[in-house]
């Protein structure tokens, strides 16, 4: 059986049997072992969902999730303990929507310029230097926000601008976290709206050309709607980083639960809590260690969520046209 | 169906673009198209210059700082000016000797099996091929709950060691090396597969003598990649202890408390004197310099080795 499955299969009358003589148990053996080996994959999931389900019961067990999620005061370590995920929650939307405005339209400006504009040579540079911007380490981008984009955000800030928006940040800053991490976005963005927009096939954008539209109105008008799928894809995904990033939060944007959206305020996101509550030695059993898991599960489903919904768009220009 | 939704597509541009060109509007198209192009291009060119600042930064702050004292001496909180990080480098070397021997057989096998021997239209292969893609998104520090939950603690309880931090990051890079070696195994043409078992060859010997070994340079290249994800990566290795104060080196993989360069970076990175900030840029460097290394070396493995079908 194994023999011919490389090979045009016959029907079922003609077909031969190629099977060797001894039964090769041990090839049987070494294939069984391949599968466990790609089941394994299987079972990180589920070690994972297992590792936040427990923890997360014994946690609600201990405080009401009407607590977690319709109060709005966060301090988990202190006594007496507030357990409002809110404040943290509106950290992450708020650090997520700043990287979201720099992340969206370049990737989607780098992906739209890469894919019809760039010659063979340009992109032969250009994509190599994006994959070295994907691949520099996040603490490394934390570095930078907190030592470089931090202190020119306090010299220029626009303090014309109305309210407390005019204020200049601090030490710590939404706008600052958020800015780099929006940088750091740029290439997830622009490489998968580049795949959607490469498989677009070549007929309709001759055929356009072909009625007299120009460049721009090629891109904009035949590939961008032809990609929308896969670019909402990208951009999907890019929410799901910027929502699962640590490091560049937990050195930028500060340590203080704040119920707010302006960017020059400190505002502690979930992922940042969970790394700064559990960077000392924390005891099991505690409600602390509870709740660095409840926080995990809200981020683990959140980011699942976005993950599937991205997978199964990316899916569905695969299938139109490929 | 398909084609209908594609050719939709073509008939509402070109419809679009006859109008305008009818109406006159199409006239102004030149002044914006450059307009359009040279925003597309400022797209880029932001994504650059921030490398090269981000670059740029880390060197010009943390020059000062590269000397031997740096290789020689261990962390230290009172002489900053002579501190080193040599239980860092340490740290991290062991670490990454541990991802490299799980992750390596670990994803080729599993790469091996959903290339050769999966059936795509089993439901079991469609929902690991599904979860491998899922598990690649997972955010860092989820791993680090993982395993904090059950391999610092819980079933395994290695405790807070060198090892416990490597199997947290070989799991976070085994979807990475998964893909990567499916591609370098895909790309053997099927010829060669065919030939093998023409003469007699079963399939795993086909695999074993003829796939594998032409597919050897692009597994390096992938191995490589992906090992230097997890040399960069800090968050998931805060909830496994890496220790951020730790003045001895590992004591082997599966003893002793340990750090490494990113957790290393992230302790300096965070306190408020300018002696250790400049430390973490050092720090940086260093790191940097490995990536760079690697993945040169992947390069040139890629071009050196990969055969021409």
């Amino acid at each position: 059986m194994s023999a011919t499955l490389m090979t045009d299969r016959p029907t079922e009358s003609e077909r031969i049997d190629l099977s060797a003589s001894s039964p090769r148990r041990g090839e049987k053996v070494i294939i069984g072992w391949l599968f466990l080996c790609a089941a394994f994959s299987v079972l990180v999931t589920v070690g994972i969902v297992f590792a936040l389900a427990g923890p997360t019961i014994e946690f609600f067990r201990q405080v009401s999730p009407g607590q977690f999620f319709s109060t709005d005061d966060w301090a988990p370590s202190f006594t007496p303990p507030e357990f409002g995920v809110l404040r943290i929650v509106s950290g992450t939307l708020n650090v997520t929507f700043y990287a979201l405005l720099i992340a969206l339209p370049c990737g989607l400006g780098a992906a739209i310029y890469l894919s019809e504009y760039a010659g063979p040579r340009a992109r032969k540079i250009l994509k190599p230097i994006l994959e070295v911007l994907e691949g520099v380490p996040t603490v490394a981008y934390g570095f930078f926000a907190l030592t470089f984009i931090t202190p020119l955000l306090r010299e220029y800030w626009p303090t014309f601008l109305p309210g407390s928006l005019g204020d200049p940040p601090g030490v710590f800053s939404a706008a600052s976290a958020g800015l780099v991490m929006g940088i750091m976005i740029i290439p997830t963005v622009a490489s998968v709206s580049q795949d959607a927009m490469s498989a677009v096939p070549r007929g309709l954008r001759e055929a356009a050309y072909g009625i007299g539209s120009t460049r721009m109105q090629v891109a904009t008008r035949v590939v961008v709607p032809a990609a929308l799928s896969g670019i909402v894809a990208s951009f999907i995904l890019g929410i799901s980083r910027a929502v699962g990033e640590t490091m560049i939060v937990l050195i930028a944007a500060g340590a203080t639960p704040n119920l707010t959206l302006l960017p020059n305020e400190s505002v502690q996101t979930m992922t940042a809590f969970i790394g700064q509550a559990s960077t000392g030695d924390i005891a099991v059993g505690t409600i602390t260690y509870y709740t660095v898991f409840a926080v995990g599960s809200l981020l683990f489903v959140s980011t699942l969520i976005l993950n599937t919904i991205s997978i199964a768009l990316v899916r569905r220009y695969r299938e139109t046209y490929e | 169906m398909r084609t209908a939704r594609r050719n939709t597509v073509a008939v509402d541009a070109a419809r679009q673009v006859t109008l305008s060109q009818l109406d006159g509007s199409g006239r102004g198209g030149k002044w914006k198209g450059k307009v359009f192009s040279a925003v597309l291009v400022a797209c880029i060119v932001i994504a650059v210059a921030t490398l090269a600042a981000v670059l740029l930064h880390s060197f010009v702050k943390g020059f000062p700082r590269i000397d031997l004292n740096l290789i020689r001496n261990m962390p230290s909180s009172l002489d900053r000016t002579t501190s080193g990080m040599q239980s860092a480098i340490f740290g991290t070397i062991y670490v990454m000797v541990g991802v490299a021997v799980t992750v390596v057989p670990l994803g080729v096998s599993a790469a091996i099996y959903l290339e050769e021997f999966a059936d795509k239209n089993r439901w079991y292969v469609r929902f690991i091929e599904l979860n491998i893609q899922n598990l690649a998104a997972v955010p860092s520090i989820v791993f680090g709950i993982l395993g904090l939950a059950f391999i610092a603690r819980g079933p395994l309880s290695l405790g807070f060691v060198a090892y416990a931090g490597s199997l947290t990051l070989s799991l976070l890079v085994l979807p990475t090396i998964i893909l990567t070696t499916r591609e370098a195994i895909r790309a053997v043409p099927s010829s060669i597969r065919q030939a093998s078992m023409a003469l007699g060859a079963t399939q795993w010997r086909t695999i074993w003598k003829q796939v594998l070994p032409s597919s050897v340079p692009g597994i390096a290249t992938g191995t490589i990649l992906s090992l230097s994800r997890a040399i960069g990566e800090t968050a998931p290795l805060l909830l496994v202890g890496a220790t951020v104060f730790v003045t001895y080196n590992p004591d082997g993989f599966f003893s002793g408390a340990f750090t490494t360069l990113p957790t290393q970076i992230f302790s300096w990175a965070t306190r408020p004197q300018d002696e250790f900030r400049i430390l973490a840029a050092a720090g940086i460097i260093v790191l940097m310099a490995v990536l760079l290394a690697m993945n040169s070396f992947a390069i040139w493995i890629r071009n050196k080795f990969t055969t021409e079908w």
